[in-house]
């Protein structure tokens, strides 16, 4: 067992540096003839460079992905029938009292993660070997990924803080690489670097968050701190000069990293950028794990959260206002790719809500079921790019669903698990979360209810509006356009069929180990709840008209969906005039980029500009090496038109030399 | 001194070398006035010879402590060191010689016996222990080399440069000579040791003021500021061999002779002179680093860098110890192989018959004589201190001596003043290697060729066996910490 998880870890590291190397000179014609065409290449005039490049650098990973996720499956039954594995690889840092090792900890709550991971994966990689066909530098799009891969799997089979941190780092290393994959494009390279700085601010708070718990605790790994968790309450550590309460301030700190990492509220603005990366990236990274990483940090240090009720309550807020701010830019969204960024951004608010009133099970539960119908969707919504010849605005498409009919059923599935339709895999995650909101019987749980019920209204509202924009109605694309739309190939379609598959079960298969009656078995020490802890027991146990609330939103939003863009199509343009501050405001995603454009870009741009300007050129280089080299220049040549020539001015020097050493030396000496 | 009943011999036997060394500038000096200039060849070959004769008999000298002549000459490690490093730069100088003096048709033999002279006057300097017996030295070495600078009769600027150390030495020895006579006055006493015991009984102004008069005469001939204004002028109207010989040999027995009377008759006074030495090497290397950005001749260059590094090594006398002193010795036997290098290139230089000395002239050496520009570029490093040249190892240990014997400000001086004069050096092999090349310069010479071969391996390879330097100078400081 303990090869195996092994084997789960690195496959994908040994895949990325294989394909990795694929690309350079040295192996790059390795088994490269002939050259490979794919059967259902049609001629597509977008793609202007082929690839021609060896064949087997893609396979190969997709390959190693499939047997990862296999092995993961193997892995997951096995930890579910009670074992928990740690495997220490080998040590990593020793100095002083600082230990931490590299290490595998397997336990419900990683194994849960590796099957979204690997699985996930594992179909990204088969989608892209179709998707990413005609691009030149495939076998670095399919290394990056393995390398995400990798990461990740780092992150969540970690013992300790600091290899937490690394698989974290590079998660968003990866995340940056795939991001700016298209590196001829600036808005790729913009997008990028927004991603990897607005996480640099959320991963501040988490270095911060390991270097407090090693203080606290005087370790990083896990078990001595789950263990001491306990005793520290009431300690307090004296933080920018204020005495605060210990585990508050971990768990606060470490939660910043988790906003990061998850674009939650305020950090959130990284992510809709995101999606200038190829689409199978945002399906893999920013939807289905990577972006749960917060969540899953949260749940890992469930023993430090669980002690610490104002971090608990901040994350309530956070997450509360994430799923319903993150819905409201949804609504007014026309990028196809926008519109799902903005749902996973909600959903992962819906999460944290979950997390910050102690019902961690249910919000894993619904990170579990959002993989597959986030990632669906995601891949349906590049299947119709695709198709489309890269069209991303929904109002350019429009009566797709006769094109492509099998890409609309695979997105007509994802949004109905995504909006909640009964016995779907989102109607049990999802509207389990918003009950426990309700169970949770304290007034900032209460606001969270009210504004996840209205998120709920929201989400569908937005989804139902995007499938019928793009599927239904009059085609609005040009003729050459609908002349070139195609189904996509099976490679592709295959793991939409299979995530289709668990977004219609997911929810109805697992919902009793996840949050059902065998919960406490199944989670078993993973995760921590404090003896008072019952909001499992007591989310089963909520009014009717609680249960029915996320229901009876899905159909008002869908209804509305259906007057707006179906029925009376002059609406939403009405509607928008009427309210055209409110519209404009949706539209501009609350004003936060300008808002931090004019808080912190400029700001740093103009410190930037008066350091270069001022500090460096003037100041610096002006009194440093500029002044200093001029100074020198100009003493050189004083000092050599003291050598006049003259004998008599030599004499003179000399004799006025031992005048003046003299004289130093009777008054001075 | 207890020679009573001593045999003649056992009273002269110690300036041996010193004696023949006298016999045979003489007899080559008749050799040529009676057989005129065919013999010139002949003359510097006997000359060599003769410096290795007198070599030989300085090593076969015995060891330890032997004093003549009532005391006032004295033969010991320090005198037997610094013997030797003359004798082998008087050599080298007249070997360098050779082919310039021709190129320039200034062949005369009276220039090897004139060297001979300078070098012995060096020698007497060297193991003078009493100020009568140092002033005879130092005129017989001074009067020899005036007449080398002007060896180029029909050059105005090697007259001019004659004339100009002329009157400039006879000032310093006028200043030297009063001072001796003060401290004579004020002493009761000319031998080293007979001044020391007389300071014993506290320290005289009027000593005092002798002292500084005799220091700067001395430091007139390490060309120490304020007392260096002769140098660039002298250094560049000199013919360049006798350049190269001014850099080192003189250089080197003033130094022997500036700690020999610092640490032999002045100690006592020594927070006075201290003073005095520690304004010299901060004057020295200052000057030296500021006036050597502007110059355009590469022996004006040379002039500035030689004060400069003179500067550096009297860091090592006023940190004194057996650590500064040491660094100083090891500082003047690296500079000295260093310059000897250094110069052999520059004699070299020649292009269409005439001799290259602007440093603009260089441009492209690399592209037409890649064996001289990498030369010459290696001498500049060795010389600017970068590190593992040879060079660096000598700034490195008067700096510590410096640091360990409290003058941390000295020190950091010194530091910014070679980061300054690094410039100078470093201009040269920018100008050999990324100028345009202005034409290649003429082949050099088997002995130049086989002098700065020798000189740039000792500046790349030192750093793999620096032990025999470093010894050489531990020996030679032993009389004076005793």
């Amino acid at each position: 067992m303990e090869t195996l998880l092994k084997l789960i870890v690195f496959l994908p590291l040994l895949g990325a540096i294989l394909a990795g190397l694929g690309g350079t000179a040295v192996f790059r014609y390795i088994g490269s003839a002939p050259p490979v065409q794919d059967a259902h290449d049609d001629d597509d005039g977008h793609h202007h460079h082929h690839y021609d490049g060896p064949r087997w650098p893609m396979l190969l990973t997709t390959a190693l992905l499939m047997v990862t996720a296999v092995l993961s499956w193997i892995a997951f039954f096995d930890v579910i029938s009670g074992n928990t594995y740690k495997v220490v690889l080998m040590e990593w840092v020793r100095s002083g009292e600082m230990t931490a090792s590299w290490a595998l900890r397997v336990d419900t709550l990683t194994a849960v993660m590796l099957v979204v991971v690997t699985t996930v994966s594992a179909l990204v990689h088969l989608y892209s070997l179709g998707y990413m066909s005609h691009d030149p530098h495939q076998p670095r799009f399919f290394s990056y990924l393995s390398l995400f891969t990798f990461a990740m799997l780092m992150l969540v089979t970690s013992d300790n803080l600091l290899q937490m941190f690394f698989g974290w780092e590079g998660v968003g290393l990866a995340s940056y690489l795939l991001i700016g994959f298209w590196y001829n494009r600036d808005s790729a390279n913009a997008a990028a670097i927004k991603a990897f700085v607005v996480n640099r601010v959320g991963d501040f708070g988490f270095a911060l968050g390991i270097f407090a718990a090693f203080v606290l605790f005087g370790s990083i790994e896990f078990d001595p701190i789950f263990a001491a968790a306990g005793e520290m309450q009431g300690k307090t550590l004296t933080f920018l000069g204020w005495e605060v309460p210990a585990l508050e301030l971990v768990a606060l700190l470490l939660f910043m990293g988790a906003m990061g990492k998850s674009a939650q509220f305020l950090l959130h603005t990284w992510l809709p950028d995101a999606m200038e990366g190829p689409t199978p990236v945002s399906a893999l990274i920013h939807a289905a794990t990577m972006v749960t990483a917060g969540v899953f940090l949260v749940a890992r240090m469930s023993p430090v959260y669980e002690l610490a009720p104002f971090t608990q309550d901040v994350v309530v807020v956070i997450g509360a206002i994430t799923a319903f701010f993150a819905a409201t830019v949804g609504l007014v969204q026309n990028d196809i790719k926008r519109i799902i960024a903005y749902s996973t951004c909600s959903q992962l608010g819906y999460m944290f809500v979950a997390m910050g009133i102690g019902a961690y099970g249910v919000g894993m539960f619904h990170l579990f079921t959002h993989a597959f119908f986030k990632a669906l969707l995601f891949l349906g919504a590049g299947s119709a790019i695709h198709a489309m010849s890269d069209e991303q605005d929904i109002w350019r498409m429009g009566g797709l669903k006769n094109y492509i009919p099998r890409t609309y059923a695979m997105m007509l599935i994802g949004t109905l698990a995504l909006t909640g339709f009964p016995f779907t895999a989102g109607y049990f995650s999802k509207d389990a979360i918003i009950e426990a909101a309700f169970a949770a019987h304290e007034p900032l749980a209460m606001t969270a209810f009210w504004l996840l019920v209205v998120a709920a209204l929201f989400t569908s509202f937005y989804s139902w509006r995007l499938m019928l924009v793009v599927f239904h109605g009059k085609p609005r694309a040009s003729r050459e356009t609908l002349a070139r739309v195609h189904e996509s190939p099976l490679v592709m379609m295959l793991p939409l069929y299979v995530l289709a598959l668990g977004a219609l079960f997911a929810g109805w298969l697992f919902k009793d180990w996840f949050i059902g009656a065998a919960e406490a078995e199944f989670w078993g020490a993973a995760l921590y709840r404090a003896a008072d802890n019952d909001i499992v027991q007591a989310l089963h146990h909520v009014p009717a008209w609680v249960v029915w609330s996320p229901f009876v939103m899905m159909v008002i939003g869908f209804s509305v969906a259906v007057l707006f863009y179906v029925v009376k199509t002059d609406l939403p343009e009405k509607l928008a005039t009427a309210l055209r501050p409110l519209y404009l405001f949706l539209l501009n995603k609350w004003y936060f980029d300008e808002l931090y454009d004019w808080l912190f870009v400029r700001p740093a741009f103009a410190f930037g500009r008066l350091f270069w300007k001022v500090g460096d050129q003037k100041i610096i280089d002006g009194l440093g090496p500029n002044g200093v080299a001029a100074r020198v220049l100009n003493l050189g040549s004083i000092t050599s038109r003291l050598q006049s020539g003259y004998v008599y001015h030599y004499a003179f020097a000399m004799l006025l030399g031992i005048a003046g050493l003299l004289t130093w030396l009777m008054m001075g000496g | 001194m207890e020679h009573d009943g001593m045999s003649m011999w056992s009273t002269f036997a110690p300036a041996l070398p010193e004696m023949v060394l006298a016999v045979i500038s003489m007899g080559l000096l008749m050799l040529g006035v009676f057989f005129r200039h065919r013999t010139v060849e002949l003359v510097n070959t006997l000359a060599v010879v003769g410096l290795a004769v007198v070599a030989v008999l300085v090593l076969m000298s015995g060891s330890g402590t032997v004093e003549a002549f009532g005391g006032v000459f004295v033969v010991d490690a320090l005198a037997r060191v610094m013997k030797l490093l003359v004798l082998f730069a008087t050599a080298v100088a007249i070997i360098m010689s050779v082919q310039f003096l021709r190129w320039e048709r200034i062949e005369r033999f009276e220039y090897a016996v004139l060297m001979l002279l300078a070098a012995l006057g060096m020698m007497v300097m060297i193991s003078a222990n009493g100020l009568i017996a140092l002033y005879l030295g130092l005129e017989l070495q001074s009067l020899a080399l005036y007449v080398l600078a002007a060896m180029n009769r029909e050059s105005g600027r090697s007259s001019e440069a004659g004339m100009k150390y002329f009157v400039l030495g006879a000032l310093a020895s006028g200043l030297m000579l009063y001072g001796a006579s003060l401290i004579y006055g004020f002493a009761g006493a000319t031998t080293y040791a007979a001044i020391a015991e007389a300071l014993k009984g506290g320290e005289n102004i009027g000593v005092i003021v002798g002292l500084v008069f005799l220091l700067a005469g001395l430091a007139f001939k390490i060309s120490a500021v304020p007392f260096h204004m002769w140098t660039p002028d002298v250094y560049e109207g000199a013919p360049t061999p006798v350049t190269a010989f001014f850099s080192a040999a003189p250089k080197l027995a003033a130094m022997a002779v500036i700690l020999r009377v610092l640490y032999e008759a002045f100690p006592g006074v020594s927070d006075q002179w201290r003073q005095v030495v520690v304004f010299m090497a901060i004057a020295s290397m200052l000057l030296a680093a500021f006036a050597g950005v502007v110059q355009k001749n590469i022996k004006r260059l040379l002039a500035y860098s030689s004060i400069g590094h003179m500067g550096f090594a009297l860091i090592g006398v006023a940190a004194g110890g057996p650590e500064g002193l040491r660094a100083t010795v090891f500082y003047l036997i690296i500079y000295l192989l260093l310059t000897i290098g250094t110069f052999a290139i520059v004699i070299a230089m020649r292009r269409d018959g005439r001799a290259v000395e602007e440093i603009e002239d260089f441009a492209g050496l690399a592209s037409t004589n890649p064996g001289m520009a990498f030369g010459l570029g290696a001498m500049m490093f060795a010389l600017a201190g970068i590190p593992w040249l040879a060079g660096f190892f000598a700034k490195y240990f008067v700096l510590v001596a410096a640091i360990r014997a409290d003058l941390v400000v000295l020190a950091i001086i010194g530091v910014l003043a070679s980061v300054v004069a690094a410039f100078y050096y470093l201009r040269v092999v920018k100008v050999m290697y990324f100028d345009e090349p202005k034409g290649a310069v003429s082949a050099m010479p088997f002995e130049l060729k086989l002098v700065a071969t020798l000189s740039v391996v000792f500046a790349l390879a030192y750093v793999i066996w620096p032990q025999p330097i470093v010894q050489m100078a531990q020996a030679a400081i032993r009389p004076l910490i005793q």
